[in-house]
């Protein structure tokens, strides 16, 4: 048999294996090959909750899915051609993912009697030899034993030889898809090379024999060639949500010259924003990782109050926990930027698994009108900038803001033309000058036409006050339960967060024409999915176009002329229906939900059914 | 392109308005708000004494911070004509220690109750403490809840007859002294409402220690606790029943000082002087001895006073040590990355590692 090679404009494949089996890092490491090779892509990772979840069974299985292709890739695709299982839990978890005709590699070893008890197979039963996979082609290596043959000169333990395994199905699936071995060497060099240098050898060795295994065996009818993709010119890295929101705020401390404080408490799947920025402390960036999540919100409205750029990052049950505190920075009007990493609730919910049922938190979930700005980053990149706009509203405005990303484009990365500093707009602060006994008494609270009040810090003579949770007396900001000034200032703080609007970009049709039949208005992570099913639409005649908003709260100031062009809204969301209800209340349109919250985003095909069936009336809007 | 962005440069720039320290008076640190605390409420004095100790400390007004939690305690900052802020049940010393960490060059004061810090904010509080922060907390101890009307707090003893406890509390009350010594506080001290002089002296000494400093404040809620203290603060009773603590000095109380505490190996004893007993056979107070503070901060709940002795309360400090800040370690972190990590340039950051040119 010898092999040809195949031409392809995109490839979706999944790594999936035992917690313990380093899947993450083997999707990790191939996306950063193909990142570098220039194709565009898309990555998925999902992991149980648990750190090492009983070994061996499905709950216990992680995998990593990654589509990349020579076209504009943007999702992480809905159906793999290319499954790779080390042990029968990831084969029983994971085949339904893969296409007919696909490709499955399976290690042997995970395959023994133990493995597929543990799997919960029925007894008797190997579906690598019962035909049950006839419909696919099954590639049956044992990993375990070439692992072993590769080290047999080295004189190293079981475990560390075991660990090893999948840098054999790297190398083979490099050699499958043309990748070259480099970038990963160097990894394996960098990371174990110095402390450990024959683990970095060990690994090297077995990714290798991997990819010569391919070479050899002549296992495989044909090697897959993926083209570079032909994105926009300019200078690009592979980059995750959580990374690009980290380097976003430190930008925008930068460009407003303020040291930045973070005050945090680990939680999934924010915690690698305080591991981000833990690092970055010679660009004046202080992290404190609080008792709670309370102090953790606290902590940073005291160093806003101290003239910082107050940060703190959680998720959905964390920001419950803030809740009080946002309510108090809302009251002293100053600025804090609150992220929130959602992922599925309610209550713990599903912590390692997406959602964006956070937004009516956001807007709604504070005692009291508490009006506050919402930006959300629409894909990993984006947090880049979105996590810069937070800063620089928060601070131009005295106001919090609140950042939805999620567990997906928070873990999910893509291909990043990263700018050049100098190209990003400066922040501009304004503080209150300090003040001599002749001159007029200091009034925290009087604002400008905007509506926003001026940042008196501690150390500036002359503008000693208070500020404090008690409504305030307008311009004075004494204590005050004066009916009439309550009305007042809850209209003020309602009309300063109207007029952000007035400094945010106008909403932009994505995709389409300004007006016509059907608009897709999206928020978030759905992104990607949704260009993708529109540009389909769109090519197979449908009028149709998408809106993807990233400001929410408030709206842009175009956004209900721009819904009212079109015959039809449609709000496809993950979660029961949340800014389709904000539209609707909004607005007064009839705009229709497609709504779905199983921890993954949207599938192009499941989502282009969605909308095809609800334009073509063949199902009914849920609500 | 040089680093603009961190802490110290920041704190310097403010530096450069700093003017010559004014002669202050007490006078000049009370605001022009109405003091609205029920007459005769034991808060009157403290605040007092509070704008009687600032112009001693040699601080600029404008680099003072009061912060507060809420509580008939917590409206304290509006009241003090310097940067303050009223915030949220509980989180007092989770917004000081944010604001002292980003801003060192402050001087931060936490104004706290026993319902604020001792059960909605017990973790924030314990938390201080361990850190270590440099900031001073006056606990304002009146064993009630007063703003919410009168119910038990976790500092009223068990017993206690309130509004939410009519058939009187089960609750085992916090020792607020050993409570701090327990989450390794590096300077707690008890002083009174009742004995301006000493609350004072020991708020002065609660400004010179650096670290957390942990005043408890007895203080009387005239309207729902009204005597909780009085056996301390009464003249007739005090030489008898509170003892002042002053370091390197014996541990001797009553009314001719005709009495004094001695250790039996890790055993207090009242002994009366004269006859058997001399001041050089009395405990001497130490500070800095963490086994004796222990014991001085549970003599009221000491085993010995059930057989009927009657320990003396210790008023002053138990216990005060160097030992390092939390927010000095954190700027020291920050100096020591800028000066051996290189320039911070934003480009490089944001390039990462690996890179790829498109045409």
């Amino acid at each position: 048999m010898s092999t040809i090679d195949q031409i392809r404009d995109d490839v979706t494949i999944r790594f999936a294996g035992d917690s313990g089996d380093g899947m993450q890092l083997t999707g990790t490491l191939f996306t950063n090959t193909t990142a570098l090779l220039g194709n565009d892509l898309r990555t998925l990772p999902e992991f149980p909750a648990e750190i090492r979840a009983p070994q061996g069974t499905v709950p216990g299985v992680s995998s990593f899915q990654l589509q990349f292709g020579s076209h504009q890739i943007l999702t992480p695709g809905d159906e793999c051609d290319a499954l790779v299982v080390m042990n029968s839990a990831a084969l029983k978890a994971n085949l339904s993912l893969l296409k007919k005709g696909g490709i499955i590699i399976a290690n042997t070893a995970g395959f023994d009697k133990k493995n597929l008890n543990l799997a919960k197979y029925p007894e008797g039963i190997n579906p690598l030899e019962d035909g049950s996979l006839s419909d696919y082609e099954l590639i049956q290596i044992d990993v375990n034993q070439m692992v072993k043959e590769a080290l047999a000169d080295m004189d190293l333990g079981y475990k560390d030889q075991d660990r090893s395994k999948n840098m054999f199905v790297l190398g083979l699936l490099y050699w499958v898809y043309n990748r070259p071995l480099d970038s990963t060497i160097d990894f394996l060099n960098q990371k174990f090379g110095k402390k450990k240098p024959e683990i970095a050898e060990a690994n090297v060795k077995v990714l290798k024999a991997g990819y010569y295994y391919g070479e050899t065996a002549e296992i495989f009818s044909s090697r897959v060639i993926v083209k570079q993709a032909e994105l926009e010119p300019g200078t690009y890295r592979n980059i995750t949500g959580n990374e690009a929101l980290v380097l976003g705020l430190v930008a925008a401390a930068r460009k407003s010259n303020m040291p930045m404080f973070l005050g945090t408490y680990p939680i999934t799947p924010a915690s690698d924003v305080l591991h981000g920025l833990a690092k970055y402390k010679k660009f004046g960036i202080t992290t404190f990782q609080a008792e709670d999540e309370i102090a953790a919100c606290a902590s940073a409205i005291g160093a806003s109050f101290g003239g910082s750029i107050g940060v703190t990052s959680s998720s959905g049950p964390g920001v419950a926990l803030k809740g009080e505190a946002i309510g108090l920075a809302v009251m002293l009007e100053l600025p804090l930027v609150v992220l929130n990493i959602q992922r599925a609730g309610p209550s713990t919910g599903m912590p390692t698994k997406t959602e964006q049922a956070d937004l009516m938190q956001a807007v709604y979930g504070r005692n009291g009108e508490s009006p506050l700005l919402i930006v959300a980053p629409k894909s990993p990149a984006d947090c880049f900038e979105m996590a810069f706009e937070a800063v620089r509203i928060s601070l131009e405005h005295m106001t919090p803001v609140i950042f939805l990303s999620d567990g997906y484009i928070a873990n999910g990365s893509e291909p990043w033309k990263f700018p050049d500093s100098k190209d990003l707009k400066d922040i501009k602060v304004e503080f209150e000058g300090p003040r001599h006994s002749e001159d007029e008494p200091f009034m925290p609270y009087r604002r400008d036409d905007r509506l926003v009040r001026k940042w008196a810090i501690p150390g500036t003579a002359g503008i000693e006050h208070r500020v404090g949770g008690l409504e305030k007396e307008d311009v004075t900001g004494n204590v005050s339960y004066d009916p009439d000034n309550h009305q007042k200032m809850t209209n003020i703080r309602r009309d300063k967060r109207d007029n952000v609007a007035n400094n945010i970009p106008l909403q932009e049709i994505d995709q389409g024409s300004e007006s016509g039949d059907i608009l897709v208005l999206g928020w978030g992570g759905t992104y990607g999915s949704i260009r993708t099913v529109v540009h389909q639409l769109r090519k197979e005649g449908m009028d149709i176009s998408h809106a993807h908003l990233r400001y929410i709260n408030p709206f842009p100031k175009n956004l209900e002329k721009l819904m009212k062009g079109f015959k039809q809204v449609i709000v496809p969301e993950i979660n029961d229906g949340q800014l389709v209800r904000l539209i609707r209340s909004e607005f007064l349109i009839p705009a229709k939900p497609i709504n779905k919250v199983k921890g993954r985003p949207f599938g192009v095909s499941e989502l282009k059914e969605s909308i095809t069936d609800l334009v073509n009336n063949k199902i009914a809007p849920a609500f | 392109m040089s680093v603009e962005t961190l802490i110290d440069n920041f704190v310097k720039e403010h530096e450069a308005d700093l003017t010559a320290l004014p002669d202050y008076s007490s006078k000049d640190f009370a605001s022009d708000q109405d003091v609205r605390w029920c007459p005769g409420c034991g808060d009157y004095t403290i605040l007092k004494q509070v704008q009687n100790a600032m112009p001693e400390l040699g601080i600029a007004k404008k680099d003072i911070v009061f912060i507060s939690g809420i509580g008939c305690s917590s409206r304290f900052p509006y009241y003090m004509d310097t940067f303050g802020m009223h915030s949220i049940h509980g989180r007092a010393p989770a917004i000081a220690t944010g604001l002292k960490t980003s801003r060192p060059d402050l001087t931060v004061w936490i104004i706290t109750g026993d319902g604020d810090s001792l059960s909605i904010g017990a973790n924030h509080f314990t938390q201080l403490l361990r850190r270590n922060v440099n900031v001073n907390l006056l606990l304002f101890n009146n064993e009630i809840y007063g703003l919410t009307k009168g119910q038990y707090s976790p500092a009223s003893p068990t017993g206690m007859v309130t509004k939410s406890t009519p058939f009187g509390s089960i609750d085992h009350p916090f020792n607020p002294l050993a409570l701090s010594l327990g989450a390794d506080g590096s300077f707690v001290a008890r002083t009174m409402d009742r004995d301006p002089k000493h609350l004072k002296e020991m708020i002065l000494r609660s400004h010179k220690h650096k670290g957390t400093s942990m005043l408890e404040i007895y203080q009387n809620c005239i309207v729902f606790n009204d005597g909780a203290f009085e056996l301390f603060t009464d003249k007739k009773s005090r030489p008898q029943e509170a003892i002042y603590l002053e370091q390197d000095q014996p541990l001797v109380f009553g009314k001719d000082n005709d009495k004094g505490v001695r250790l039996n190996g890790l055993m207090p004893e009242i002994v009366e002087l004269g006859e058997h007993y001399s001041k050089d056979d009395l405990w001497v107070h130490d500070e800095k001895d963490s086994t004796k503070a222990h014991l001085l901060s549970r003599f009221f709940e000491h085993p010995a006073n059930g057989q009927g002795v009657q320990f003396p309360r210790p008023f002053g400090v138990l216990y005060a040590v160097d030992r390092p800040c939390y927010d000095e370690g954190v700027v020291a972190q920050v100096k020591h990355a800028k000066e051996t990590q290189g320039e911070a340039d934003l480009d490089a950051l944001i390039r990462g590692g690996e890179t790829w040119k498109v045409k």
